[in-house]
C-alpha cells in the first residue's frame, strides 16, 4: 500500500493537516466558534469557484477567501458565538456567490463541467499530486508553529477573556489572528476531506480528546493524535474498500472516535461528582 | 433559459406562468416561504442557527439515501432531518461547547453520508449540484402536496406552542419557575425546525436553506421587538425573496440559489443600515 505513489502523497498531505487540524479544532471547540468554522468551510467553496471562474490556481481563492473572512468575523464578532445571526445571513449569502461563480465557470467551460464543485465540497485526497502535497504539508507546519507560539496566551484568553485581559494578553488582537489562522487551517483541511466535511478533522477529535482529559496540554497532543489517527485508519480503510470514498472513511472513523470517547466518559463519569455547568 | 425580462410587467408575468413546473416552483416556494419565515424567526430568538443549519445540511444524505434506495426524495428530506432533530435534542444544553462539538460532529458525519450514498448510486454527478444548490425545475405536484401537508402541520404545532416557546426562549430560567417544561419545550421546537429545514431543502437547495430560515427572520428583529409583528415580517419577507427570487432566476442564466440568497441578503442589509440610522 506505501508502495503506491498517490498513497503516500495522502498521507503526507493527509497527516500534516490532521495534525493541524486537531491543535487548532481544539481551540475552537474551547471557544465555541464551531459556528464560525462552519461559516468558513463555507467560504472556502466560493473562494476556490471564484478562482476557477477566474482562471487561476484554485488554492490562491481558497486561502484568500478563508483568510480574509476569518479576520472579518474575529473583527466584528469578538467571539463567533455572540451574534450568529450575522455569521449565518452572511455566509448564506456567500454560498450564493458561491452557485453564481459554479454558473460562471460551467458555462464558460463546457468540458470542466461540475466535478471541480464535488472536488471542492467533499475533497479528493486520493487525487493529489506530489507538489500540492508538499505545499499543503509545509503550509501546515507553518501553521502549527504559529498556533503553538500563540498557545499559552490563546488558552488564557479563551478559558477567561476578562483575567487575561487585565494580565495584559492582547485578548482583541488574538479573536482576529486566531480566526484567520482558522481560516488558514480550514483552506487546507478542504484539499484532504473537502470543505463541507471540514468538522470532521476540526470538531469531532478536539471533542473527542476533550471528552478524556481535562488538562489542556494533554487534551491538545491527544486532539492531534487522534485526528492523525482519523487520518490514517480512514486512508487505509478507503485503500482497502475501494467503493468507500476516502472522505467517507475517514469521518467515519473521526465519528466513531468521538462517539468512543462519549461513551467512556459518560460510562465513567457515573461515580464522579457532576462538574459544575458554565 | 429562453424567456426575456420586458418592461410590461403583465406580458412578463403570463411568461413566468406559462409553465407548469414554474407554477409549481412558486406554490412550493411559497408554502415553504411561510414556514420557514415563521419557524427561523424563533430559531433567530433562541440563537439555534448552528442547530438549524446542521438540520438542514442532514437533509442531503436523506434525499441522496432515498435516491439511491429508489423511494420518494421528499421521505427522504423528511426522514433525516426529524432523526437528526431527535440526535440533537438528546443532548442536554448544559454546556454549549460540548453542544456545539455534538452538532459539528452529526453535521460532517451526515454529509459523508451523503457522499456515501451519491457515489453508491453511480448517477454521481449529475443531481448532487441540484440537491445542494437547488433547481426550479423538477417540482412534482405530489412534493407540492407534501410540502403543503407539513407545512400545515408544522405551523399549527407552532401556533400550539407559540406561548410557553416564546417564554421558554427569552427567559428559560423565569419559564421553568413558571412551570413551562423547557426541555420539551425546546426539543418540539427542534423538530419543527427540522420540518421546515427538511421543506426549505427541497427549494433551495440543502446548503442555501439559510436564505429563508435566517435572512428574514434577522432583517424582521431588526425592525420590530414585538413578536406577533416580527413573525408576520418575517414571514413577508420570506415570501417576497421566494418570489424575486424564482421571478429572476426564470428570466436569468443564473441559478436560483444565488438570487434568493442575494435578495434575501440584500434586505437583511437594509433592515441594518436602516436601524443604524434611525436610531
Amino acid at each position: 500500500m506505501l508502495s503506491q505513489p498517490f498513497m503516500q502523497h495522502a498521507l503526507l498531505a493527509g497527516t500534516a493537516v490532521a495534525v493541524l487540524s486537531g491543535i487548532v479544532g481544539y481551540f475552537v471547540v474551547l471557544r465555541a466558534q464551531l459556528f464560525a468554522g462552519d461559516a468558513l468551510s463555507h467560504v472556502a467553496y466560493t473562494g476556490a469557484l471564484a478562482a476557477l471562474a477566474a482562471g487561476v490556481d484554485l488554492r490562491l481563492g481558497l486561502f484568500a477567501a478563508t483568510i480574509g473572512v476569518g479576520v472579518i468575523l474575529g473583527l466584528l464578532g469578538g467571539r463567533g458565538s455572540t451574534d450568529d445571526v450575522v455569521i449565518g445571513t452572511t455566509f448564506a449569502w456567500v454560498l450564493g456567490l458561491g452557485v453564481f461563480f459554479l454558473a460562471l465557470f460551467t458555462t464558460r467551460h463546457a468540458a470542466g463541467n461540475s466535478t471541480a464543485s464535488v472536488t471542492v465540497l467533499f475533497g479528493s485526497i486520493f487525487g493529489i499530486s506530489a507538489s500540492a502535497a508538499t505545499t499543503a504539508a509545509v503550509i501546515a507546519a507553518s501553521l502549527v508553529v504559529v498556533v503553538l507560539l500563540m498557545a499559552r496566551p490563546l488558552l488564557f484568553a479563551s478559558l477567561d477573556p476578562a483575567v487575561a485581559a487585565a494580565r495584559g494578553v492582547p485578548v482583541r488582537l488574538l479573536g482576529p489572528v486566531f480566526l484567520g489562522v482558522v481560516g488558514a487551517s480550514a483552506a487546507e483541511a478542504s484539499q484532504v476531506v473537502g470543505a463541507l466535511l471540514l468538522f470532521g478533522l476540526l470538531a469531532a477529535p478536539p471533542a473527542a480528546a476533550q471528552r478524556l482529559t481535562d488538562q489542556p496540554w494533554r487534551a491538545l497532543a491527544l486532539s492531534a493524535g487522534l485526528a492523525t489517527a482519523a487520518v490514517w485508519l480512514g486512508l487505509t480503510l478507503a485503500y482497502a474498500v475501494p467503493t468507500l470514498p476516502p472522505s467517507f472513511a475517514m469521518l467515519a472513523v473521526s465519528t466513531s472516535i468521538y462517539a468512543a470517547a462519549a461513551i467512556t466518559r459518560s460510562a465513567r463519569g457515573r461515580d464522579r461528582t457532576p462538574r459544575p455547568c458554565g | 433559459m429562453t424567456a426575456h425580462l420586458t418592461w410590461n410587467l403583465v406580458e412578463d408575468i403570463r411568461l413566468l406562468l406559462q409553465f407548469p413546473f414554474m407554477v409549481n416552483a412558486l406554490r412550493a416556494g411559497t408554502i415553504v416561504a411561510v414556514v420557514a419565515g415563521a419557524i427561523g424567526y424563533f430559531m433567530v430568538l433562541r440563537r439555534e442557527s448552528f442547530a438549524g443549519h446542521t438540520l438542514a445540511l442532514i437533509g442531503f444524505p436523506g434525499a441522496a439515501g432515498a435516491t439511491w434506495l429508489g423511494v420518494n426524495e421528499s421521505l427522504g428530506f423528511f426522514g433525516f432531518c426529524v432523526a437528526g432533530a431527535l440526535v440533537i435534542a438528546m443532548v442536554p444544553a448544559g454546556r454549549s461547547s460540548e453542544r456545539s462539538a455534538v452538532i459539528g460532529t452529526v453535521q460532517a458525519f451526515a454529509l459523508a453520508c451523503g457522499l456515501l450514498f451519491v457515489s453508491l448510486y453511480h448517477g454521481y454527478l449529475t443531481g448532487l449540484n441540484d440537491l445542494l444548490f437547488g433547481t426550479i425545475i423538477g417540482i412534482s405536484e405530489t412534493q407540492v402536496l407534501i410540502l403543503l401537508v407539513a407545512g400545515a402541520l408544522a405551523l399549527a404545532a407552532l401556533a400550539v406552542i407559540a406561548r410557553p416557546l416564546l417564554f421558554a426562549s427569552v427567559d428559560a430560567d423565569v419559564a421553568r419557575a413558571r412551570g413551562v417544561r423547557v426541555r420539551l419545550v425546546g426539543a418540539l421546537f427542534l423538530l419543527l425546525l427540522g420540518v421546515a429545514a427538511a421543506g426549505t431543502s427541497q427549494v433551495t437547495g440543502t446548503l442555501l436553506v439559510f436564505a429563508l430560515l435566517v435572512a428574514p427572520a434577522a432583517t424582521a428583529v431588526r425592525l420590530t421587538a414585538n413578536p406577533l409583528a416580527g413573525v408576520t415580517l418575517s414571514v413577508v419577507i420570506a415570501v417576497l425573496v421566494t418570489w424575486l427570487g424564482e421571478g429572476v432566476a426564470y428570466f436569468s442564466p443564473y441559478p436560483i440559489g444565488f438570487w434568493v440568497t442575494t435578495f434575501a441578503f440584500a434586505f437583511f442589509l437594509l433592515a441594518s443600515g436602516y436601524r443604524r440610522f434611525a436610531c
